[in-house]
């Protein structure tokens, strides 16, 4: 049988999934790392700008359901380290990378929620732009990070359907409320379509991992079935998407929409969002006061298994 | 999403070797989705101790009544053969007399 590159080349031909223990191209294993380690920070960040509203929640009945979605963040988050631990790395010297900033998060979770209807929002237009990545990347060749997409797709389905009904309640409530629904899409719709990241024209990175069959689909694709399938669920919610250029295209078959403003996805990817250090700031304090329980923990599985062996 | 988020120019980037364990110890979860079916693969995750893993297993991989039981078995027990040398383990291929579909009965004589 063949071996190394040639074999790893079949089996992405064959449209098999590599596995752990598989030979890969050091790129493809550095890649991987990366982004499964980076979209793990995403879902562990993410839980901050949620967890805000916990206490604020309007009812016990939205405050459960909360605590249900942060909770299933802090899930996914552990899915896709287990997955990027695949890869030979560990999951100290991954959140050591965070807490240092030499590795991102999705740049969406710098931005602050302001309101309650930033709860809507954020489940019915960031966890919706997540799903339609994540569906792509149950294809991915990488199979622990397919399967843990697998689990991960059917979990947010959730998310955005909470975050939407939170939507629909504000915009069936009174003036103030629909308002504030609406304050919240003008807030979140730029930031969601710069979660796709880059216009595949300027995106560096794509390509390698195209042939490499982790990424699926382009950035500029993905971010046109966001938008194609979002629009009619705001017209239903009766709310505009402060978007003067959106409109249908009846030669495509899709929507157009304006120019993304990619100086400010540039400065909040460098650190500059409203939020960045914040963010890192209180993952750090968090991390560094549960050390304590991280060692008592530890001593506590040494004592046992001494006392399995004695 | 794009979760790789993408590069800045001229910012140096991590690049990851390979290191030692992590403090906590691996373990794999295995779930029986109802009484009758097997324990099937769910994840792993790091715990102190098996007592600890298995609640942290709960938390992680069943929080939508997944199923009605648990293992979770230390990573390091696990003895897994080596996927290169699957043909020694998996030759079967050789003896298509070993599969129903090798045998042919005539249709008449039905569903067999």
């Amino acid at each position: 049988m063949d071996t190394g590159e040639g074999k790893f080349q079949a089996l992405l031909e064959a449209e098999e999934k590599i596995e752990p223990t598989d030979w890969m191209p050091e790129g493809y294993r550095q890649t991987l790392i990366r982004q499964i380690a980076q979209h793990a920070h995403s879902e562990i960040i993410g839980m901050q700008p949620e967890g805000n509203w916990i206490s604020r929640a309007p009812t016990l009945r939205r405050k459960a359901i909360l605590m249900a979605k942060v909770q299933d963040e802090a899930g996914h988050g552990l899915y896709l380290y287990s997955a990027a631990e695949t890869l030979g790395v560990t999951r100290d010297q991954l959140m050591n990378l965070l807490h240092t900033g030499r590795q991102k998060y999705s740049s969406i979770f710098n931005y602050p929620t302001l309101s309650w209807a930033d709860m809507g929002a954020i489940g019915w237009l960031v966890d919706g732009a997540a799903i339609t990545n994540q569906v792509m990347l149950k294809r991915c060749s990488y199979g622990p990070y397919a399967r843990a997409m697998v689990k991960i797709c059917l979990e947010e389905s959730f998310h955005q359907r909470q975050g939407y009904e939170i939507m629909l309640a504000l915009c069936r409530g009174t003036e103030e409320q629909k308002a504030m629904a609406q304050d919240a899409l003008n807030r979140w719709w730029w930031p969601s379509l710069m979660m796709f990241g880059p216009h595949d024209s300027d995106s560096t990175h794509s390509e390698q991992s195209t042939e490499w069959k982790i990424k699926r689909v382009s950035n500029d694709d993905l971010r046109q079935q966001f938008v194609d399938m979002t629009v009619p669920q705001a017209d239903y919610l009766g709310l505009v998407i402060p978007d003067p250029d959106l409109a249908w295209n009846e030669d495509r078959q899709h929507y157009d929409f304006g120019p993304i403003d990619w100086d400010e996805f540039w400065a909040v990817v460098k650190g500059h969002g409203p939020m960045n250090q914040e963010r890192i700031e209180h993952k750090r304090r968090a991390w560094d006061e549960g050390a304590w329980v991280r060692e008592a923990a530890a001593a506590f599985g040494e004592r046992e298994r001494n006392r399995g062996a004695a | 999403m794009t979760y790789s988020v993408p590069k800045v120019a001229g910012e140096a980037e991590a690049e990851v070797g390979r290191e030692a364990d992590s403090v906590w110890p691996l373990w794999e979860v295995f779930i029986r989705q109802k009484r009758g079916l097997s324990h099937v693969h769910a994840g792993s995750l790091h715990a102190s101790d098996a007592e600890a893993a298995l609640l942290a297993a709960r938390d992680v991989y069943t929080r939508r009544v997944e199923g009605v039981s648990i293992w979770v078995v230390s990573s390091a027990e696990i003895v897994a053969s080596d996927p290169d040398d699957a043909p020694a383990f998996f030759g079967s291929i050789e003896k298509p007399y070993r599969h129903a579909t090798h045998y042919d009965i005539p249709d008449e004589v039905g569903q067999m």
